[in-house]
């Protein structure tokens, strides 16, 4: 296969360069790196998941440019904390009524015109559910064979992603010219820095909006439900405390987990047989289809241990199981286990948890 | 319309072959790909409700997928088609075929699943909504259809909550797991399944290039986390957490 200008080869895996020496050799080359990262925000502040995607974006050596798209009034401070980001070159915002709520049709639309006349190499978002909503819908409209969930960059145009829920991971590299896209999982990157950038912010251009325009109108947001804790997120957590379907009801879920948690400073994750149960909200399970986590500790209570709950916790650094049962599959995971019964080892685990001890 | 997968069964072993090029699906159990079957079940649902008057299941593969169509038809789709490839088909390539047929076939709603549970890309609902120009519903976890104002309500799973949209028909919507219980086929309807009609096609007849974009260099075996050590006690778990992981 031909290698275009576009394609110059790197040898090697990419091993964090320093930004600009890489940028300043590019810029000898015929045509430079360059990436766009579409920013995840609410409410006014970057997600970390962005500071993830940002780590990925780094990687790939290019320039990186940040796309910060929403309602009117939503971007201005976002724009500014992703300008002090370490890494980043360019901010560009787009502010529009059609814009909030992060809808697939207008951020698709904005996405593919903003890759359109600015033509960057690569094109990333954060693997959450606004990237995975997004960023494909984009990559159709580009015509692009999007790279979904990918955990590591070897070179610009080769990833590795998991497949089978995470019981294989797969080398893949782009065939022929173009924007390569890519969703990224934020807990196989370390977040960027957040101080010390100081890159310029400007609006996207009025044709760039238009496409916005153009493409809203057949979807309308009609309201949401938002699960409020004071706990840390879940996908962001240093700790995190799981319970499945042994707890047996949502009163002993919160009541044998919480205390736990609380002392751990931990969030609360679930298996989907608790969350199935009504033992906890969904947005807390754990797995292939929930969120992928990959914590310093997780401490899984009453989970089985099915190759669905795997694929989302399996990255963790330290693996806790408490279960009744000797042969969950969960005990061959975990570097720690406990057989006992739930309901007298929680009660224990949290009063030797207790600072005074 | 709702599109279906034949994949490895959710509760077969993944096994990568040893010159790693990718999983062993020889002698396996394959089944339609559980986001497929609730996508299926929603649609047949939205048929009883009156919401529809045909419900039709397509599939893209090789001669087997067409077991998975009637599979389909014997949980009450009316009739299927099989895009018949022995070819690689990803999630592009998928999603241009059935724009393909959604333009025969003139559906007023495509119902597919979130995700596969083979290549997890979650990907070909939004890229078929793209590629047709409609709206999208993804990780839908409820669907209310108002065929009469041309419009669904979709309650979407999202990070942090839930989020309902509107979106005018003709629509995508992706299956999230709690949109619904699938049901049984059961014995008789499988059998009046083998009369339903079940057309063929092929990517050169619907007239759509399907050459991977992406090349598969390897598959491995993710590192395997070595075996650990149990305790006896909720307090010697805390000792070896705090001074031997030192993780609290």
């Amino acid at each position: 296969m031909p290698v275009g200008a576009c394609n110059w080869p790197l040898a090697k895996p990419l091993v964090k360069p320093a930004g600009r020496v890489l940028a300043s050799f590019a810029a000898f080359s015929q045509c430079a790196l360059s990436t766009l990262v579409l920013a995840e925000h609410k409410d006014g502040a970057l997600l970390p998941n962005t500071l993830h995607t940002l780590t990925a974006a780094k990687q790939l050596g290019g320039a990186v440019t940040v796309l910060v798209a929403g309602g009117v009034g939503s971007t201005t401070a976002v724009a500014a904390a992703a300008s002090k980001a370490d890494g980043v070159t360019a901010v560009l915002t787009a502010e529009h009524s059609c814009l909030a709520h992060s809808l697939a049709e207008p951020a698709a639309g904005l996405l593919g015109a903003v890759q359109r006349s600015r033509k960057y190499t690569h094109v990333l978002a954060p693997s959450s559910t606004l990237g995975r909503n997004v960023l494909p819908r984009a990559a159709a409209l580009l015509d692009v064979q999007a790279v979904a969930d990918v955990v590591e960059v070897r070179d610009e145009r080769t990833f590795v992603r998991p497949i089978y829920a995470g019981n294989a991971l797969a080398t893949v590299q782009a065939v022929g010219e173009g924007v390569r896209m890519l969703t990224v999982r934020p807990t196989a990157f370390a977040p960027s820095a957040t101080g010390g950038g100081s890159a310029s912010v400007e609006p996207v251009s009025p044709e760039e909006m238009q496409a916005a325009r153009d493409a809203a109108g057949a979807s309308q947001w009609v309201g949401e439900e938002v699960c409020k804790s004071d706990r840390p997120e879940l996908g962001q957590a240093r700790v995190v405390v799981s319970g499945g379907r042994a707890l047996k009801s949502a009163d002993n879920f919160s009541a044998l987990l919480d205390p736990i948690a609380d002392k751990l400073g931990a969030a609360v994750g679930a298996s989907r047989a608790a969350v199935d149960a009504g033992y906890a909200p969904n947005d807390l399970q754990v797995g292939q289809t929930g969120k992928v986590v990959a914590p310093d500790l997780y401490i899984a209570i009453g989970i089985s241990g099915a190759i669905q709950h795997v694929a989302g916790m399996s990255s963790s650094k330290v693996i806790v199981a408490i279960n009744s049962d000797a042969d969950a599959p969960i005990f061959q995971i975990a570097d720690y286990g406990l057989v006992g019964d739930l309901f007298k080892v929680l009660p224990q685990l949290a009063a030797e948890l207790s600072p005074n001890k | 319309m709702v599109a279906v997968k034949r994949v490895l069964d959710y509760t077969a072993r993944v096994r990568v072959k040893s010159d790693k090029t990718g999983v062993d699906l020889t002698n396996v159990k394959m089944s339609m790909n559980p986001f497929c079957e609730i996508a299926v079940e929603e649609a047949i649902r939205v048929r009883e409700a009156k919401g529809t008057d045909e419900v039709v299941a397509v599939s893209i593969g090789p001669r087997q997928a067409a077991d998975t169509l009637r599979t389909a038809l014997a949980m009450g789709a009316d009739r299927a088609l099989h895009v018949h490839t022995d070819a690689e088909v990803q999630p592009l390539a998928v999603a241009k075929l059935l724009a393909a047929v959604a333009r025969q076939e003139q559906p007023q709603l495509v119902l597919l699943g979130k995700q596969a549970i083979d290549d997890d890309s979650n990907q070909t609902g939004q890229m078929l909504a793209g590629l047709l120009g409609w709206p999208q519903a993804t990780f839908a976890s409820r669907l209310e259809l108002d065929a009469a104002a041309g419009t669904a309500l979709v309650t979407r799973e999202v990070d942090g909550g839930l989020e309902t949209l509107r979106v005018t028909l003709p629509a995508v919507v992706t299956s999230d797991l709690r949109l619904n219980e699938p049901r049984y086929a059961t014995l008789p309807n499988i059998m009046k399944a083998k009369k339903k009609l079940l057309a063929a096609t092929s990517p050169e007849e619907l007239g759509v290039d399907v050459a991977p974009r992406l090349q598969t260099l390897s598959v491995e075996e993710p590192a395997k986390r070595k075996g650990g050590v149990m305790v006896a006690s909720a307090a010697e778990l805390v000792d070896k957490l705090r001074n031997e992981a030192k993780v609290i």
